[in-house]
């Protein structure tokens, strides 16, 4: 016997109590792990970005666009090595849950500014390129819905309308494209520019942002100033950020997930703390006279005090390290199910060392206010109770 | 005979609010090694906070403890916790034994404040148990065994780090009369062949009996003085 198994059997003596408290423990950990996660993979999006590279967008507002005609003033600053528009399309593929971004695109531009990605086969630009109902996938996504180059991919429009009023648009998968070197990029679904300007009832005269590729990082500041400062009194004025920078703000529209997901933990652990320390509290308070036996025997306060609180960070320490292990079990298959919204979610060790050190940090929280008693504890007072 | 334990005009005070309560008044008492004392009376007439004293759970308001020969007046709650595990062993009236620790672990847990190693401890604790007639229930849980049972798992954990000195409060309170003759059997053998000195409160004449002495105390004085 030692004093770490004397803590453990302290803490099964009621095992259904201990259990119910370690299975919530548990559970609060799986919750940390999945929604930590969850929200790394929100950010992933925001992670996979050239820091040099720049997105101009409307100043006021996303649901704002620009001008079409501003491309060729761009093209006039100093730097500006290559330019490249995208457009929200929205747009539903079968079932509303089935999310994943559309953008008409120029194909010759797109992939000149976003030379990190890899499309095939080999006459995929070219067909993209010609062919007006012509589109490219990321692998990842293929994969997800099980798509193949030669299929008909039927979009229903929620923003753009025909203009013969029809809202669905059919494109033609002639290509995929991964990231250099990876198995996938972002899930990306991009079709010819050129058919939405033509068969779109409104909104093809406009382009929702430009991405500019500057011809050294150094002038990225420079060029970024130098758009919005040229269309600062214009109709439609700019503003220009990095392209990480453009993503993060993109993705705080829909939401700021490293706020949700705090916020949400924030309520949970301290459910647990409450829960767990009336459970120590109540636990120690039938122990009394137990503690009062070790002290009599020569166990010193010290000693009393730091097994309570041993007590207190073992509990919280194995429901952490349950929830780890939980959330590497199931980890996998919500990767399949959330990589199309998030592009890469994935349980990782970083998150698993941060909550067992959080859940270190609860379980001292939890036991200080027992530990303290037990430290206190008169063994004569203790013994008459 | 060399003093097992000396009190000198030892006086012990409780404070409720502004009222000071005087529990035990000029106590002065000497037990040689070797000694069976039972220390009898009525509640409240002090007898537990006088073993508590002596067994260093408690430190007196006045006077002087000595036992064998160390002072234990003024010693900080580290050196007399550790002065406990050394020198005394504690026997209780409800056993006090730990209920999720099997009878062996139980008997092992004072040798958790030794530098003894784990197979030591466990054959420390086995010969205790040996000691007190239960070498076969080492596994037993104490809500397996019966009253009598645990009282002599608890006089294993008292005996387990040899001390000199049992300090017992009501050892057979809570027994039937055969269960308690066969304790206080082993009490006594443990006094007389083991040469443990042995300070037993109880409120039984015919507990006291088996000892070799008896006081009386009453209204936190000692009384009167019976020899077997």
């Amino acid at each position: 016997m030692s004093i770490v198994s004397l803590m453990w059997a302290n803490l099964f003596r009621k095992p259904t109590r201990t259990s119910l408290t370690l299975a919530s423990v548990t559970v609060a950990f799986l919750l940390f792990m999945l929604l930590r996660s969850i929200s790394a993979a929100f950010d992933s999006g925001i992670a996979v970005t050239a820091t040099d590279r720049l997105m101009v967008m409307p100043k006021y507002s996303q649901v704002d666009s620009l001008p079409f005609a501003q491309k060729q003033q761009i093209l006039r600053i100093e730097g500006v090595d290559g330019i490249a528009h995208t457009s929200w399309f929205g747009g539903t593929y079968q079932d509303p849950k089935n999310f994943f971004a559309k953008y008409p695109v120029d194909p010759l531009s797109y992939f000149d500014v976003y030379s990190e990605l890899d499309l095939e086969p080999a006459d995929a630009l070219e067909r993209f390129t010609r062919e007006r109902t012509a589109a490219v996938v990321d692998v990842g996504l293929m994969q997800d819905y099980g798509w193949e180059i030669g299929d008909v991919i039927p979009i229903q429009g929620t923003i753009y309308a025909k203009t013969d009023g029809s809202r669905l648009w059919e494109f033609e998968i002639v290509g995929q494209f991964t990231e250099k070197g990876e198995s996938s990029s972002f899930p990306l679904f991009l079709f010819h520019y050129e058919y939405f300007k033509e068969a779109a009832s409104f909104g093809g005269d406009a382009v929702g942002n430009w991405i500019i590729r500057p011809s050294s990082a150094e002038r990225a500041d420079a060029i970024a100033q130098e758009i919005d400062a040229l269309f600062e009194n214009s109709a439609d004025p700019t503003k220009t950020a990095s392209e990480e920078e453009y993503n993060r703000q993109f993705a705080r529209q829909l939401g700021d997930m490293g706020f949700i997901t705090t916020m949400i933990m924030s309520a949970v652990f301290f459910t647990i703390v409450l829960l767990t320390g009336n459970t120590m509290t109540q636990a120690l308070r039938e122990r009394i006279p137990e503690l009062a036996v070790l002290k009599t025997l020569g166990f010193q306060d010290g000693t009393v005090s730091l097994m309570v609180l041993g007590e207190a960070i073992l509990l919280c320490l194995v429901g952490g390290v349950l929830g780890v292990a939980l959330a590497f079990l199931i980890g996998p298959g919500l990767v399949t199910a959330l990589e199309g919204i998030f592009g890469s979610f994935e349980v990782n060790l970083t998150t698993a060392l941060e909550a067992l050190v959080l859940s270190v940090l609860i379980g001292t929280v939890i036991g200080i206010i027992p530990a303290v008693s037990a430290q206190r504890l008169a063994i004569v007072d203790a013994l008459r109770k | 005979m060399a003093l097992a334990v000396s009190c000198k005009n030892v006086e012990k005070q409780y404070t409720k609010g502004k009222e000071v309560v005087p529990v035990l008044t000029g106590i002065s008492l000497d037990i040689e090694e070797g000694d069976f004392l039972a220390l009898m009376g009525p509640s409240g007439s002090g007898k537990t906070t006088l073993l508590n004293l002596i067994g260093g759970l408690d430190q007196p308001t006045g006077g002087e403890i000595e036992v064998s020969g160390q002072s234990l007046s003024g010693m900080k709650a580290k050196a007399l916790a550790k002065w406990r595990s050394e020198n005394v062993g504690f026997i209780f009236q409800f056993y006090n034994l730990l209920p999720v620790l099997s009878a062996q672990r139980n008997v092992e847990l004072p040798l958790l404040l030794t530098k003894l190693s784990r197979k030591q401890r466990q054959k420390n604790a086995g010969t205790a148990l040996e000691i007190v007639g239960l070498g076969d229930r080492g596994k037993h849980k104490p809500n397996e065994l019966s009253g009598g049972q645990q009282q002599r798992v608890a006089i294993a954990r008292a005996l387990v780090a040899d001390p000199n000195l049992l300090v017992c409060d009501e050892p057979t309170g809570d027994l039937d009369r055969e269960t308690a003759d066969e304790i206080l059997g082993l009490l006594q053998t443990l006094n007389k062949d083991h040469g443990k000195t042995i300070i037993m409160v109880t409120h039984d004449p015919r507990a006291a009996d088996h000892a070799r002495r008896t006081l009386h105390m009453d209204k936190g004085k000692l009384a009167t003085e019976v020899s077997a």
